[in-house]
Order: structure tokens, then sequence, then C-alpha cells
């Protein structure tokens, strides 16, 4: 005999299958794109066979390996710089009292995250445009240096807010000065919200395109700029490979993140 | 080594001081020079020529015919007409998507929640170029959806998905739906679920209870989400370049090309302004709609 249906309270039909609807609608794409990387045929979108001779065409293309050093070098030093700038910027706001102007500063550091990228991306080529600025490689680390303060911001001072100061504390009653007590006790404690931080900066930059679009010069291609000028010139198998590529890159860093940051809510 | 002794005010602004130079100089100096620029007078090489004048602000409405008559001309009003409504149907798209499933996650135990929400985050981090990319595989002319469909015999020519409205917003809700469901979820994880027992308790059936339990303590995550989703939505530049071809202008691309290849600097910031004041009128509506909440809640 069936099972008498319970009506379990605050269910609603459909509840579950409306979520599967969600998470297939979610991932079908990313699962597509993946799948067809490994696409014997010239035409990207009709399956012929199994290949994995258009990987081995993408990696042994020059003008995409210069674009990925591209992308890593602008991340990697967009990164540095975002991190070291929020840290100071979080240790001065989420430790010590209140102070008047603290909301005003919060906002200004957040403000790259209101403001549509768009609009971001043209005001920042016109600043370029009239200090008269060569646009190339150091236009772009500009530009992410200062769209990835608030996303690393975030994480650190989270972290910070969520430490207890009794720590610091603890360290001045044994006479440390405030360099020891920063160095051996914040430093260490605050240390898995920059991180967490600094992975964000890293992966906003590496898939940052707007922005970069506009800013970029001649030679100063960076991933997602060339994927764009493939995708324009017609769907090749070849940008299937790359933004698959790209895709599980940011995966594996977004999975590293969420470890990261877990364990510092269980430490913190 | 010591820390310069000074006073715990100076050392402050010191740490801060970095941060508010970089973002003042490389953030807030372009804003001005943009909003200087849609007042001045366009050099058909690019770039601005000087001399003020509101001629841009003009452009968006009336065009100029031979003998200098302005003669007003919808073409700019309706695409920023089409972006407004595109970037409201996807916040409803997403709403519509994401408020069950928020709900369907905050009813989990803790480690479904916390792996549903990894699952949900995921895609928010990954290139959106990417993702939306993605899209043109399934819906373009014998792409992912239509093949299957053909072989079934389902359709014998083409569905033409592609460069229409419809595959803007269809990339615009994958685009931004995390932004939608995770304020929800938040707003929803804190509820008291004996509140949704004492409503059938006093005979509420579950239509009522989702109308006057679960969305009124839905609402404050509710509102965040549609502004989140609203304001890249009306900005938007991949989605529809890459789904609508480019036939299907929105704000951000009108204003990309007036940068890029138009040419018209000081209309390209004056629309750019325009999107601004637009978005910040709906930053402030949130911002004054949770202070009175605050002051409601007493919190």
């Amino acid at each position: 005999m069936a099972k008498k249906k319970i009506y379990k309270i605050g269910d609603y039909p459909g509840l579950t299958g409306w979520t599967v609807f969600f998470f297939a609608y979610l991932y079908m794409p990313m699962i597509v794109l993946v799948v067809y990387s490994f696409n014997e045929s010239r035409r990207a979108q009709i399956w012929k066979g199994f290949s994995l001779d258009w990987y081995v065409k993408a990696f042994s293309n020059d003008d995409i390996q210069s674009a990925a050093l591209n992308s890593l070098i602008v991340a990697v030093i967009a990164t540095v710089f975002a991190t070291v700038i929020s840290t100071l910027a979080a240790l001065a706001l989420a430790r010590g009292r209140q102070f008047r102007g603290q909301a005003a500063v919060t906002g200004l550091i957040s403000l790259p995250l209101v403001v549509p990228e768009i609009a971001t991306a043209v005001a920042t080529l016109s600043f370029f445009a009239v200090i008269g600025f060569k646009l190339g490689l150091v236009s772009i680390i500009i530009a992410h240096t200062v769209f990835c303060i608030p996303f690393a911001f975030l994480p650190i001072r989270a972290r910070l807010q969520g430490m207890d100061d009794a720590y610091e504390q603890a360290a001045s009653d044994l006479y440390a000065n405030d360099w020891q007590t920063f160095r051996y006790v914040t430093l260490p404690l605050m240390m898995p919200g920059v991180v967490a931080g600094a992975m964000l900066a890293f992966i906003i930059s590496i898939d940052d395109f707007i922005i970069t679009l506009m800013v970029s010069g001649a030679g100063s291609t960076t991933l997602p700029l060339y994927i764009y000028g493939m995708i324009r010139q017609g769907i090749t198998p070849e940008v299937n490979v790359i933004s698959t590529v790209m895709l599980v890159l940011s995966i594996i860093f977004i999975t590293v993140y969420w470890f990261v940051s877990k364990k510092a809510e269980e430490t913190g | 080594m010591e820390l310069p002794r000074r006073n715990p005010v100076t050392r402050r602004w010191l740490a801060l001081s970095p941060a508010i130079v970089v973002v003042s100089i490389f953030m807030i100096l372009p804003m001005i020079i943009l909003l200087v620029f849609s007042f001045m007078e366009a050099d058909p090489y690019g770039g601005v020529d000087p001399g003020f004048t509101t001629e841009a602000y003009v452009q968006i409405l009336y065009e100029r015919d031979f003998d200098d008559l302005l003669i007003f001309d919808p073409v700019y009003l309706n695409i920023i007409g089409r972006s407004v409504l595109l970037a409201l149907l996807a916040t409803i798209g997403c709403l519509v998507l994401g408020l069950p499933v928020a709900y369907f996650i905050a009813r989990q135990s803790s480690r479904t929640q916390s792996l549903l929400l990894y699952l949900i985050t995921i895609p928010f981090w990954t290139n959106l170029l990417v993702r939306t990319y993605a899209w043109i595989l399934l819906l373009s002319s014998d792409g992912v959806i239509e093949q299957p469909l053909k072989f079934l015999g389902v359709i014998d020519e083409s569905l033409d998905m592609m460069y229409t409205n419809g595959a803007v917003a269809v990339g615009l809700i994958y685009s931004y739906l995390p932004l939608m469901v995770l304020p929800i979820y938040a707003s929803l994880e804190k509820l008291d679920f004996r509140l949704i027992e004492a409503a059938h308790d006093l005979y509420a059936d579950r239509f009522r209870v989702a109308r006057y339990v679960i969305f009124p303590l839905a609402a404050p995550g509710i509102v965040a989400g549609c502004i989140l989703v609203l304001v890249p939505s009306l900005g938007a530049f991949i989605a529809p370049d890459l789904l609508g071809g480019g036939k299907k202008l929105m704000l951000g691309s009108l204003i990309q090309v007036q940068f890029a290849s138009a040419r018209n600097w000081p209309f390209g910031s004056a629309v750019a302004i325009c999107l601004l004041a637009l978005v910040m009128m709906m930053l402030m509506y949130q911002a004054r709609i949770a202070s009175k909440r605050r002051r409601e809640t007493g919190d």
C-alpha cells in the first residue's frame, strides 16, 4: 500500500522540482560548454566525436599564451596592491573606536561595487585620456586595483569583526609593543581573511572584461579580450577549449576559497 | 621594529589614506571628468573639444535636421526604454526563479544549506563572458536545443532564438540569478519556523501562510535582491552584445559604442551620466526602505 502522504507544515508542492529545475538551468550551459570542448568537429556546436585535438591546438597558440601571461601579470600585481591597501583600511575601520566619517570611508571603498561597470570603464578611459596616459598593461593594472579593493576589503573586515580583541589586549598586558602585537597576534589571526580577500580580488581581476576592454591598448590583450575577439569572428572549437579552461580554473579557485573561509569561520 | 609613535587618530587616517587616495583619484575624479565631458563638444577623431554645450543631452531626445531645427527622435529613447524593460524583465525572472529556491534552501539542514549555497555561488564567480558564450551554443540555429528537436521532428525550421529580446533576457537572468537568491536566503535563514506553525494553528492555509508570513519576512531580501539584479542589468554589455547581436542595443552597449567606434565621447558620457543617475535613485530608494525598516523594528 502506498504510504499516506503526510502534509508537512511549510511545505509547498513542486518546491523540490522547482529547485532541481533551477540548478539545471544554472549548470546546463556550463556542462554543454565543457562537453563541446572535446568535440572533434570544426563546427563548434555540431557533435562529431571525442577529441583532444583542439586542446593541443589552443595550448600551442602563441596569441593565447601571451594573452594568458598578460592576464596573469595584471591579476597578480592588482591583487597584491588591492590586498595591501584593503588590509590597512580594514584594520583602521574594524579596530579601535567608531569615529566620524567611518560610514563615508566605508562607502567610498565600496563605491566600485555599486557603480555600473560600463560607467567605470568609460570614466577611467576618459581619465587616462585627460592626463595623457598611454593605454597598456599599466593602465589595466591601475583600473583592476581600484575595482578589486572592495572585493579584498569585505572578507578581511568580516574576519577582523569576528575576532575577539582580547588576544591583542593580552599581548599588550604582556608588554608587547604595538608592532609586536600586530606582527605576532593580529596578523596571524586575520590571515584567513587576507587570503580569502586576495583570492576574490585575483578571480575578479582574471575574469574582468568590460573595463579591461576600454582601458587596454595595443599588445595588452588579456584572456577574456582574446576570447571575445574569437567569438566575434565566429564560434570555433578553440573558443570552447579556452572557455572551459577558464571555467575550470575559476571553479577550482572558488572551491579553495570556500574551504579557506569556512576554516576561518570555524577558528574565528 | 617600532611603529612611529603617533596618536591613534593619526595612525588610523594614515592606514586609511592609500584606499582613500586610490579610490578618489581613479574612481571619483574619473566620474567628475565624465560629467565635464558630457557638457563638451565632440571631436570627430575621438575625445572632446573645449566649449560648453548641452548638445549631448539634447541629442538623447532630438535630432538636428539640415536647417538646424530640432526634431524629436525616439531612437535613443527606445534604447533606454528597452534597457529598462529588459532589466525589469530580468529582475522579475530572477525573482520568480529564485524566491522558491531561497525558501527551499532555508529549510534544509545546515550541511545541505552550505552545499547548495556553494553551488549557487560557483556560477557567480566564473567568467561572465564565458557563461554567456555558452548560451550561444544552446540557442543558435542548429544549436544544442534545436538539434534534438529537429531530430525528433518537433520542428522543421530554425526557431531563430538568437538575437532576440528573449535571448538577451535569458542571458541577463542567467548572469545575475545568484544575486537574487543569496539576499533572499539571508533574510529567510533567520525565519522562525514556529511562526509558520502558529499560522497553521490559527487555520491559515498554505497560500495565506506564504502571503502573510513568509513573504513579509522575505521582503528585505527581495528588495535587496531586486536592486542587485536591476543595477547591473541596466548597464549590461555582454548579454546584449553576444545574444542580441548588437541589434538589440541596450544602454551599456550604446555607451561602449560611443567611446569605441562612433567616437562621440560627449554623447557617450551623457548617456553614462543618465545611467548613473538612474542607479543612484534606485540605491537611495533602497537605503530609505532599509532605514525605515530599521526604525520600525527598532534595531
